[in-house]
């Protein structure tokens, strides 16, 4: 009776005191293992087919959560300068060990592991690889063979090859018409924007992942602006060739009866011509141009 | 006029029941809505997936957790408490027991697994508001993981008839695990140049219960088919393997002196 | 006549015992006996002596290492005899989860009886174990005496011509042991046989026709109780009381016992009436006369090697 009593109330503040000083000691262990775990965490990545084996048949199950890490590791660490994602690529590739039929998995790496830095690791070749990967799993699905030949159009700029891709994925009775028209396009037409953008927006149309959704936006908006400004380059020849200088800015053009409202990039904000009359885009805005494949993607701090 | 070992099967059951073995469904149910609440915000574009993977991987755990916690105790424990004391002084055969006792853990486990489906149908359903033809393959996947439960049960209940629950539990386990291996030893086998090792292999290969040939779960979260012949082979390995247990635990229990 | 309800023939059971099971205790010894039908049998000795061991026999619990035995002319391997015998363990334990009728109505189950059937006997005979009340009570909830009546139970609902009873009394109080003592007289009322073991001598002699003493695994003796035990006379008991501050005459020795002022003495039968005399001399009281004849206990006893102690103290330990 007493004694119980005295245990009972012992109990209840002393667990919770106990508790106290445990939490506080977690957090120092975490704050000195931080290190560690990030070092442990590469080693803990090894390869995805001794993870498939361990997983006791709970496959499916573990590349959902591989999934998720591949996709929460991407979030919290895109647009930090200078970021390289080395995980991004073991998880992708476990993943998809894991399930090989989980094909948001490739879509995502497909761009994520192509985009330079801060946007993506870099590694097209990485991507290739894993799309390859994809396309074996799942030959029923011709948007592989469509990623495939993205890839080679957009990152690797290997015509030829981008041609094949789309052309074994138009073989597919499920695909739709455009593949087979694409794989001529990319040929015949590789330089124009009109090309790009058309990949760009299949690529938009063809997921719900709002990362990747977000990324075609970004390179629509970027072809679009880099189509303006071919537009508004020979509007200020046309103008030089009537006033004998190039315009100073782009509401010029609107008073000289070129162009009817001023002419703004595709977030709003007007462009602005240099000395020698070339087009660019306003110091404000963020639009990204990559020039297209024909030249080599600019380096740009988002 | 029902047979002993369905009378045996039937007490079996209530017994689990009485034992509130049923209540891990709670478990379950929370997390299958947990679960159906947060999926959209952690995995976009595969929620679907999610859901079914989720829902049969759990239902594989609970399941296998349960036939092995309470298969080793199946007739473990009625010699421990002594109640088999009374109950073989009554006109029943000692293979009729054992037949009962696998009988009774396995109503169990279909009850189990069928409540769970219906929660991982709700939580679909929940998720993604229809259901598609390929959704037939989620049942199915249940019935194999249900198959692999009687196989486990079957050999739980073997080690019962002569070993403790701690020894039978390590047994079942290691059995299980090595059956989900035993493909990747053959494989090893066949690559080292010594045929004897080779052919141990083998004999292992055949010898394990295979419990990979029954490992769906990917399949049903991706929607597609089951091969047809697969669920009748399925159906057959089981039956055949569970009988060979059952023969060989009758065997052992018919020659048992009891304490 | 019709075979004996019980016959065994040189059943012997060995147990490897020992680190390494190399050494075997033999705890039956070449057991022959016969019951007739009809009879109530006793089966009587100390703990270990193997009792318990030829009834796990007879039941299949366990197998024997040697012989036979055979109930109303059936082997014991014949588990379709199980049909016409009941069997209440030592101790019994039954599933505890289950209340008294669902136990009940589960071994009836094993019987075939139909629904309606099922369910009059189990009503009939929880009412006869005085248990109606208790019908609905979780068996983890009932006391030992509770466990007792419900084992009886369920080794006669199925109306066995052969009932085997192990220490059916243990764990009674004194009213509960009559019920008991009533249900065997009645039983035996009926034609069955009844075999069981105790070892409440009183009651052996008192209810059965015949009585086994087993001490080591090995059989002492079969017969009626007044037979294993001669009936003769060997010296007479008298129960005195002396006046306070009288003493206790010379002549009768130092055999006398007393408690308090109740006193006792053994004399030879020829030495009656002198020691009589002698207390009529002390002007003692007389309180009583008895013959003294050898009884069960103390064949019993000196067969165990043991001091005589008093009947009372029944109860087992648990081997």
């Amino acid at each position: 009776m007493n004694s119980h009593r005295k245990l009972a109330l012992l109990a209840a503040v002393g667990v919770p005191l106990l508790f106290v000083a445990v939490i506080t000691l977690q957090t120092r262990i975490d704050v000195s293992t931080a290190a560690e775990v990030q070092s442990q965490q590469e080693l803990l990545l090894s390869s995805g087919t001794v993870i498939k084996r361990l997983s006791l048949g709970y496959d499916a199950l573990l590349a959902d959560i591989y999934w998720t890490r591949a996709v929460q590791y991407y979030g919290s660490n895109a647009g930090i300068p200078g970021v390289k994602f080395p995980l991004l690529w073991p998880l992708l590739d476990i993943t998809t060990t894991l399930d090989p039929k989980l094909t948001p998995a490739y879509r995502f790496g497909a761009v994520f592991l192509s985009e330079q830095s801060p946007v993506g690791a870099g590694e097209p070749e990485l991507a290739l690889k894993l799309t390859q990967k994809g396309i074996a799993a799942n030959p029923q699905d011709w948007q592989m063979n469509a990623t495939e030949g993205f890839l080679y159009y957009w990152y690797l700029r290997e015509y030829q090859k981008s041609s094949e891709a789309y052309l074994a994925g138009s073989k597919n009775p499920l695909a739709p018409g455009w593949l087979a028209m694409m794989a001529a396009q990319v040929v015949l037409k590789a330089n124009e924007t009109n090309t790009s953008e058309m990949i760009w927006t299949e690529i938009y149309n063809s997921t719900p992942n709002p990362s990747i959704r977000k990324s075609a936006l970004l390179h629509l908006e970027g072809l679009h602006a880099s189509q303006d400004i071919e537009a508004l380059n020979q509007l200020a020849q046309k103008y030089h060739s009537i006033y004998g200088h190039y315009p100073a800015s782009v509401d010029v053009l609107v008073q000289a009866g070129l162009a009817r409202t001023t002419p703004v990039d595709p977030s709003g904000l007007p462009y602005i011509y240099d000395a020698d009359g070339r087009a660019q885009l306003n110091p404000k805005s963020e639009i990204v141009i990559e020039s297209g494949p024909a030249t080599p993607p600019k380096v740009y701090n988002n | 006029m029902s047979s002993i070992p369905a009378v045996v099967a039937v007490n079996t059951f209530r017994e689990a029941v009485r034992d509130r073995v049923l209540y891990n469904l709670i478990f379950f149910a929370l997390l299958m809505m947990g679960a159906a609440i947060l999926v959209g915000q952690i995995s976009v574009g595969i929620e679907r997936i999610v859901i079914v993977n989720l829902g049969l991987s759990s239902i594989s755990i609970f399941g296998i957790i349960m036939a092995i916690f309470i298969g080793v105790g199946l007739v473990y424990k009625e010699i421990e408490k002594r109640t088999l004391y009374s109950l073989l002084a009554k006109p029943i055969k000692r293979w009729e027991f054992i037949v009962g006792k696998f009988g009774g853990l396995l109503l169990t486990l279909a009850v189990n697994t069928t409540f769970m489906l219906l929660g991982l149908f709700v939580a679909l359903l929940y998720v993604s508001r229809h259901l598609e033809r390929g959704d037939w393959g989620i049942v199915e996947a249940a019935y194999f993981i249900l198959l692999q439960l009687a196989l486990i049960t079957a050999l739980a209940l073997f080690f019962s008839c002569f070993s403790s629950p701690m020894l039978s539990t390590l047994f079942t386990l290691g059995i299980y695990v090595a059956g989900l291996f035993s493909k990747d030893i053959r494989e090893i086998g066949a690559l080292t140049k010594s045929p004897v090792v080779e052919w141990a292999c083998k004999a292992i290969y055949y010898a394990l219960p295979n419990f990979h040939n029954f490992n769906v779960i990917a399949l049903a979260g991706h929607g597609q088919p089951i091969p047809a012949s697969l669920l009748w082979q399925n159906t057959l390995y089981a039956a055949l393997y569970v009988l060979i247990l059952l023969l060989a635990s009758a065997a052992v229990f018919s020659g048992r002196n009891l304490k | 006549m019709s075979a004996p309800a019980i016959e065994i023939q040189s059943l012997t059971k060995d147990y490897a015992v020992g680190f390494w099971r190399e050494k075997t205790r033999r705890s039956l010894d070449s057991l022959s006996l016969e019951v007739h039908e009809g009879e109530a049998f006793g089966f009587l000795g100390p703990n270990g002596a193997g009792k318990t061991t030829t009834l796990k026999l007879l039941m299949g619990v366990i197998f024997p290492t040697s012989g036979t035995a055979r109930i109303r002319g059936r082997s014991i391997e014949d588990v379709a005899m199980h049909r016409d015998i009941g069997y209440l363990p030592e101790q019994p334990y039954f599933y505890d989860y289950l209340t008294a009728r669902e136990l009940l109505d589960y071994f009836a189950r094993f019987f075939g009886y139909s629904a309606a059937d099922r369910g009059e006997r189990v009503e009939k005979f929880l009412d006869l174990v005085g248990l109606s009340a208790a019908g609905n009570v979780q068996l983890r909830k009932f006391s030992k005496g509770m466990m007792q009546r419900i084992g009886i139970a369920q080794a006669i609902l199925h109306d066995p011509k052969v009932v085997f009873l192990d220490e059916p009394m243990s764990g009674l109080d004194p009213v509960g042991r009559r019920e008991v003592r009533d249900i065997i007289l009645e039983l035996k009322r009926q034609g069955r046989t009844v075999f069981f073991s105790t070892h409440i001598l009183t009651d052996a002699e008192m209810l059965c026709d015949r009585v086994a003493v087993l001490v080591g695994g090995k059989l002492q003796g079969v017969g009626a109780p007044n037979e294993i035990v001669s009936l003769e006379v060997y010296g007479m008991e008298i129960l005195f009381e002396l006046k306070p501050g009288a003493a206790v005459p010379a002549s009768l020795g130092d055999k006398v016992r007393h408690t308090g002022s109740r006193y006792q003495v053994e004399v030879p039968e020829a030495g009656l009436y002198a020691a009589l005399e002698q207390l009529k001399g002390a002007d003692a009281k007389i309180l009583g006369v008895v013959p003294l004849r050898p009884s069960l206990e103390d064949y019993f006893f000196k067969l165990v090697g043991k001091e005589k102690y008093s009947p009372h103290s029944i109860e087992v330990n648990p081997q």
